[in-house]
């Protein structure tokens, strides 16, 4: 039975991925019986093409989407060569869980609070340094050329991939490839980026790809920061697919299949970027240049690292300021009264989408949990040699932009007569709790001693005691961290919660996006508040139940 | 009760490893396994205790007390483990991880308490119960070690180089715990190692693995 759990994941992984691609492509092509749909043609394609600012909206997808990435990227190669063996870079990775916890909604809506004509920043510096008493008449949320968007987005991506690189970095023996460089005369910067960065490089190509496929076609930080009109192209689609003539479906598939081509063309291009800069590299190596202290990077990059970490926190505090904000006119730093009232108003708005949240996320992580431990298990028992074509099944969720299948998925739900049902919106959520969870715990569970579940059996116990005794107990850090971000990923889900909910499941995240259109800030504070709280609670559970449990377990501390 | 192995041989990828003709030990007798590193004496251990990754094709017969044992699970065959490091676990207390060895069959939280006492206590160990197995010294890790699998009642021993990672003046003393409790307890023993003083010391047959694999 064990033998089928990954048969059966990747059924249920690759069913929905497939059957939301098949049943985006068609209407893209005028096929969609249900709405009269049933002779193929380009009709779709040419009412795209007509649309008013398409090819803006495709810009401006296209120039966020690779912006944010490039920036994203090279700030964390940056840090990364600047710190390399140094303290900061330890203490930036304890910094990094409860950045990676926070929502994208919730951290774009904090971001605006920071950065709008009235928000903190022009607060704190007024009027005292800008002479304003009243907020100046600047563009610098939903600014028509993304910079917003770009720097909401950077600000989120970076600690995901500086994440990415400090587990790459652990097993690359970079120290030993930096002392070895060092010894033939090599600067600290120029020997990591000369010695380091090639081996590190495969094992960031993978979540630099999910990045860019996020970048170019995320929609609800889009709604939040990017751009109205035009908007990207994603927001753009979304605005069709919830259009009330469902006419407009046709061409919302036709963008939808249209961002799927930039998205795979996006990933094509930064793959023969990565085949030109390697090229360059190797030249630049053959020249043998040892660089010299790299002072400026080595004070500039944590420097610029500090301040995007500090934006990050400024985002969270200043929802929380708005959400018990009693009077606050505009270039007060802080308001005038702290109060309950905006809680006490809302609590009962908020108790449902509260819980709503709380039980899909719980569904959809004890789900995954249970099918990532059931492969993993099952290779073990079985000695299965998982290949590259499962890694790449386990991205390919994050790879596809979500609007390419979500469509078609949900008119595949309705099929089934389950669209609208919590059970669709947890499936739904699974897409992409899964691979988050697997992920994470994969690596641990596979380096754990197998002589221990030797030493078990040895002792009389059967796999099922040893799996549960002694490895899950042995693991129960890991995998309460994996658990901990399968909640945090599924508490941030829009666009699948928004298809498969079929409007019928709000939850905090579809909630704040839709009051991020215009609501008082108070409330769009409290929601937002609520909705990055939810996970960071998770977060600490993780932390704090195994250092509970182990508290009398010196070989159970962290290393 | 003699531990039997008949006619293995472990092939990795069509390369042969090892073959034995056969290899008897009897009850209460250590017998060594001699051979340099590479030479199959971990694998040979490992196919004993059901262990053998999938990557090794084996053929042969495991005989324990005359039974073939050879298609059971490694929980299933009675066949006790020790190996270089103690792997204790150290999520759970000295008395937790010797509980995990007891058998099911011994009923009644008293009765089970009452038996890991007994054993610590004969162990110079009284009172070491709810120790956190990271705070004790290593000898004291490698008798709690073998307690674990003495309670746990298995029919046969396997111990692959149990020693080799402690000092010299606890050797002497942990070998003789280890070869005295085998002698009472009159099960057969299987010895892997490269230090001549363990097998001088098991008093049993010496098996040279090179010389066999080569011959």
């Amino acid at each position: 039975m064990l033998r089928a759990a990954p048969w059966l994941t990747a059924a249920l992984f690759l069913g929905p991925i497939a059957a939301g691609l098949a049943g985006t492509l068609l209407p893209a092509f005028g096929w969609l019986p249900a709405l009269g749909g049933t002779a193929v043609s380009l009709e779709p394609w040419r009412a795209l093409l007509a649309a008013p600012g398409l090819g803006r909206a495709v810009l401006l997808t296209l120039g966020t989407g690779f912006a944010a990435t490039l920036l994203s990227f090279a700030l964390v190669i940056a840090f990364c060569a600047a710190t390399q063996g140094r303290t900061l870079a330890r203490r930036a990775q304890a910094a990094l869980a409860p950045l990676l916890a926070t929502p994208h909604a919730a951290l774009a809506i904090g971001f605006a609070f920071l950065v709008a004509p009235s928000g903190w920043i022009a607060r704190a510096l007024s009027p005292w340094a800008t002479g304003w008493d009243r907020p100046p008449d600047w563009a610098t949320v939903n600014d028509p050329w993304g910079l917003a968007l770009v720097a909401g987005l950077t600000l989120k991506e970076v600690p995901y991939l500086l994440l990415m690189a400090f587990a790459g970095l652990g097993q690359i023996r970079a120290a030993e490839a930096m002392r070895a460089a060092a010894a033939l005369g090599y600067g600290p910067v120029t020997g990591w980026l000369k010695v380091v960065l090639p081996q590190l490089y495969p094992q960031l190509r993978l979540p630099l790809y999910a990045v860019l496929a996020f970048s170019l076609s995320v929609v609800d930080v889009a709604l939040i920061l990017g751009p109205g009109a035009p908007p990207t192209l994603s927001a753009l689609v979304l605005r069709w697919f919830a259009d009330r003539d469902l006419a407009m479906w046709f061409p919302a598939a036709a963008g939808a299949v249209l961002l799927l081509a930039l998205v795979l063309g996006g990933i094509l291009a930064w793959r023969v970027g990565e085949r030109v800069a390697a090229a360059a590299g190797r030249r630049w190596i053959a020249t043998g240049g040892r660089g010299g202290a790299g002072r400026a990077l080595r004070c500039g990059a944590p420097a610029l690292m500090g301040l995007l970490l500090a934006a990050n926190a400024a985002a969270l505090l200043v929802l929380l300021a708005w959400s018990f904000a009693g009077p606050w006119r505009f270039p007060e730093a802080l308001p005038s009264a702290f109060t309950l009232a905006t809680w006490r108003a809302q609590v009962q708005a908020l108790a449902q989408p509260a819980m709503a949240t709380l039980a899909v996320a719980l569904a959809a992580t004890a789900l995954a949990l249970l099918l990532a431990l059931a492969c993993l298990e099952a290779e073990q028992r079985h000695g299965l040699r998982p290949g590259r074509r499962a890694l790449l099944m386990i991205w390919l969720p994050l790879l596809l932009p979500q609007l390419a299948f979500l469509f078609g998925w949900q008119v595949a739900l309705v099929r089934l007569d389950l669209d609208g049902t919590a059970g669709a919106v947890v499936w739904t959520h699974l897409l992409f709790v899964l691979p988050y969870v697997f992920l994470s715990l994969a690596d641990p569970w596979r380096a754990l001693d197998p002589r221990h579940a030797r030493a078990a059996a040895a002792l009389g116990a059967g796999p099922w005691r040893v799996f549960w005794a002694v490895k899950c107990r042995l693991l129960l850090r890991p995998l309460l961290v994996a658990a901990a971000v399968g909640f945090a990923v599924s508490a941030g889900l829009y666009l699948p919660t928004l298809f498969a909910g079929g409007g019928r499941i709000a939850t905090l995240t579809t909630e704040a996006v839709t009051l991020a259109a215009g609501a008082d800030r108070r409330v769009l504070g409290a929601y937002a508040a609520l909705q990055a709280l939810m996970p960071l609670a998770a977060y600490a559970a993780a932390v704090a139940v195994p250092s509970f449990l182990h508290r009398d377990r010196r070989g159970m501390r962290p290393a | 009760m003699s531990l039997v192995l008949e006619a293995p041989e472990i092939t990795l990828g069509g390369r042969r490893l090892l073959a034995l003709d056969r290899l008897a030990v009897p009850a209460g007798e250590v017998v060594t396994v001699m051979g340099p590193s590479g030479s199959g004496k971990s694998t040979l251990l490992a196919w004993v205790s059901g262990a053998l990754d999938p990557a090794f094709r084996a053929r042969g017969r495991v005989l324990l007390g005359g039974q073939d044992v050879s298609g059971l699970p490694p929980h299933r065959r009675g066949i006790g483990l020790m190996f270089q490091d103690d792997l204790l676990f150290p999520h759970l207390s000295v008395a937790e991880n010797l509980g995990f060895g007891l058998p099911a069959a011994l009923r009644g939280r008293a009765a089970r308490q009452a038996r890991i006492e007994a054993a610590l206590a004969e162990a110079e160990l009284p009172g070491f119960g709810p120790r956190d197995p990271a705070t004790l010294s290593g000898g004291q890790r490698a008798r709690v070690a073998l307690l674990r699998t003495l309670l746990a009642e298995p029919r046969a021993l396997l111990l692959d180089e149990p020693f080799g990672k402690l000092d010299v003046a606890l050797r002497g003393r942990v070998r003789d715990f280890v070869f005295e409790r085998v002698r009472r307890r009159g099960i057969p023993a299987l010895l892997v190692t490269h230090d001549p003083a363990d097998a001088a010391a098991a008093g049993g047959p010496v098996l040279e693995l090179g010389d066999a694999a080569a011959g």
